[in-house]
């Protein structure tokens, strides 16, 4: 076997696999998204540009992707001051190895039971009669049971910070160990204050992790249609939902045009992203 | 991207694939006790028979699959779907079961595809015993049945066995054998609203504003919403069962409307959802189904199936048989059926608030003073349990709505799909999502 053949045959099971699983997938539902549908004849082939027509001519996309864009700035900016200053706090100021690995898998306790088990304990913890509000009604916080906890943008919002703070935690945390701690020592011979060092050292050293993180916390919440479905109350809309209601009434071709359309939205999310870091460089 | 919108979905299916695993481990514990006791002559002992039976889970029940098995040595493997789920898996997948409990409405999606057989009313032996509201049209007492919306009796036969046409009128093959079937109306919790509910209007007046509940499937939810607007007085509709665009635009307008304005606590799409809001008493008012009331009031909370002076929003479901299913296994299943209408599946259905398609079979299988409650409309002579041991009314009490007569005659509409399925779905989800 010549020679120059063997990286090829080594890099050939990952490419099949990729292949199969990921690019005979996608495009099947590009050319699915082009096909027309009746009620009774879910696949017609065909060549129309009809599905993505309806997508864009509906105002209901408009407002659901505003709607999701919104549940996405705000979930990234909470779960980055948080993922951040847990982060920080793992690396800096603990000091044993063992203290900082058991901190770290007690951020991981969450994960331990599936994703929907964990939305759904919030429901009686937020409800009308729910732990928080009785709490607080006999606290004499409030007169009457706050209505805006469940099934509410709130709600919503909670769940994700809940889910995905991790996901932002063990980039920013990995970043942050591999900084050189002379660095610090550095900054601080150079007359650097706290702050300066956290601005000026810390923050661009750990761009990549914050980068990472970003990016997983942006795409999840950009697809997620279970959360906002427990913790909306199915009345919250989000483009995963809408994709997943077309699914359920068998409407095959518009539901693979708008996930054509959120993916597009994603990679150029991502790629804005990677405009301001360049995360192989940084790696 | 992709990946990541597979690994969400894959989080429900994972909860449902593990209830099936309890209750296929649980069918089969079950199967190796019954074979050592029982001394019926288990027909398929020596080689049993697994029916894949895929459903919504109106009629799974663990009692039932291991009475059925002790009967006749048939197995049943429940898979528990949504509404929308069974039209989906009956139309894309029919080979994944061999049984399909369907409700009649579905039938409209499902027969086109030609993925159903028409049943051979000769192997049926309780065939001529089937309430005439399936087969005729009509309540035994001779009085038509509403046929507004998919009403069972015009999806109920094909023209052939291999037809995928209804026909207007009776012939040799049905779609579907009818098991389960009920009168639906809004669910109330009277020690929380403390006045009498009589209309259906009630569901969108402001008073229950954050309190109300409406079911998110689109063929049952647009129904209730029909109701409502037409009790409103917003609407008189040519043909509820089939509106037209400008029905629907006007219809979904005044959801639209009451969403914004904050009447809706949530939307519901499977039934132990609606337990739950009503149980934890999130919504006073909502859609409901007879078995979540039945649930809720086994928890010890007062909850009422109000009827209403418009009537009932009726379904009914059934099994049919997909055409992959041949030789030893279409036999077994009309065995399964022909098991189902000889009584005691239909004694252990009418106990849950459900009624059963064959009545006498069922009758003979029931205490007296238990049919007069649940069929008759008289007092319980004494305290109520369901089938599953909980109490359900205490001695004295009667039934919501009171007789079977009482219930099925005032049936305004039936579940449905329209003409204009298509448009519906667009602007319901419009509703979802405003």
């Amino acid at each position: 076997m010549p020679a120059r053949l063997a990286p090829y045959l080594l890099a050939a099971p990952l490419a099949l696999v990729f292949l199969a699983f990921f690019l005979v997938p996608m495009v099947l539902v590009v050319v699915v998204s082009v096909f027309n549908y009746e009620a009774y004849q879910i696949l017609i082939p065909d060549f129309t540009f009809q599905n993505y027509d309806d997508v864009f001519s509906s105002g209901v996309t408009y407002e659901t992707y505003l709607h999701t864009a919104k549940f996405c700035v705000i979930v990234w900016l909470i779960t980055l001051v948080l993922g951040f200053t847990i982060a920080y706090f793992l690396a800096f100021h603990i000091h044993s190895l063992t203290m900082q690995i058991t901190l770290f898998l007690i951020c991981t306790i969450p994960f331990w039971t599936s994703n929907v088990i964990r939305m759904i304990s919030w429901i009686p913890l937020l409800g009308r009669n729910g732990l928080v509000n009785r709490a607080l009604m006999s606290a004499g916080v409030v007169e009457e049971p706050q209505e805006w906890l469940l099934y509410s943008d709130f709600s919503v919002i909670l769940g994700f910070v809940h889910l995905y703070t991790l996901f932002m935690i063990v980039p920013i945390f990995n970043s942050m160990m591999r900084i050189d701690r002379s660095l610090l020592e550095a900054a601080y011979d150079a007359g650097a204050s706290g702050w300066q060092t956290l601005w000026n050292v810390i923050i661009p050293l750990a761009k990549p992790g914050i980068a990472i993180g970003s990016i997983f916390v942006l795409t999840i919440v950009m697809g997620d249609f279970v959360t906002v479905n427990v913790l909306g109350g199915g009345q919250i809309a989000s483009v995963g939902k809408a994709i997943w209601t077309e699914l359920s009434y068998l409407q095959f071709p518009p539901a693979a045009a708008n996930a054509i359309v959120l993916l597009g939205v994603v990679i150029l999310l991502i790629l804005a992203l990677m405009r301001i870091v360049d995360i192989r460089k940084e790696l | 991207m992709n990946k990541i919108t597979q690994k969400t979905t894959a989080a429900p299916a994972g909860l449902s694939r593990r209830k099936l695993l309890q209750a296929s481990a649980a069918t089969a514990g079950m199967a190796v006790g019954a074979g050592v006791i029982d001394g019926f002559p288990a027909i398929h002992a020596a080689d049993p028979i697994v029916i894949r039976y895929a459903g919504t889970g109106v009629n799974a029940f663990r009692e039932l699959s291991e009475q059925c098995k002790a009967d006749t040595g048939i197995e049943i493997q429940y898979t528990t779907l949504t509404s929308d789920d069974v039209v989906k898996r009956a139309v894309t997948q029919p080979t994944s079961f061999d049984l399909l409990d369907s409700e009649y409405w579905m039938l409209k999606k499902i027969v086109p595809s030609g993925n159903l057989r028409g049943m051979d009313v000769s192997k049926v032996k309780n065939y001529d015993k089937i309430v005439p509201i399936f087969t005729k049209g009509e309540l035994p007492d001779g009085t038509k049945t509403s046929r507004t919306g998919i009403a069972p009796i015009k999806v109920s036969y094909l023209q052939g066995a291999e037809s995928t046409e209804f026909s207007e009128s009776p012939t040799d093959f049905m779609t579907l054998i009818p098991t389960v079937y009920n009168a639906d109306t809004l669910g109330i919790r009277p020690d929380l609203i403390g006045r009498p509910i009589e209309s259906w209007k009630e569901l969108l007046n402001p008073e229950f504003k954050g309190k109300a509940a409406i079911l998110n499937i689109p063929s049952i939810g647009i129904m209730d919403a029909g109701m409502v607007a037409q009790a409103m007085g917003e609407i008189t509709y040519g043909d509820m069962g089939n509106m037209t665009k400008e029905e629907i635009d006007k219809t979904i307008a005044i959801l639209i409307e009451a969403k914004k304005a904050g009447q809706f606590r949530a939307l519901w799409k499977e039934f132990n959802e609606s337990v739950n809001l009503m149980a934890s008493g999130e919504v006073v008012i909502q859609s409901m189904w007879s078995p979540a009331i039945t649930k809720v009031r086994q928890q010890g909370i007062n909850c009422v199936y109000q009827p209403l002076k418009e009537g009932y929003r009726a379904w009914a479901a059934g099994l049919g048989i997909p055409t992959h299913v041949d030789g030893k296994m279409l036999d077994a299943c009309y065995e399964f059926i022909n098991w189902y209408l000889t009584g005691w599946a239909g004694a252990f259905l009418n106990r849950q608030g459900y009624y059963t398609a064959v009545l006498d079979t069922a009758q003979a299988q029931m205490e007296p003073w238990e049919w007069a409650y649940w069929m008759e409309g008289a007092k319980a002579e004494k305290a109520v349990v369901s089938p599953t041991g909980e109490k359900i009314a205490e001695a004295g009490e009667v039934r919501d709505g009171g007789s079977y007569w009482e219930r099925m005659g005032k049936v305004a509409v039936w579940n449905t799909v329209m003409d204009e399925d298509r448009y519906m779905v667009r602007k319901w989800n419009e509703f979802i999502a405003s």
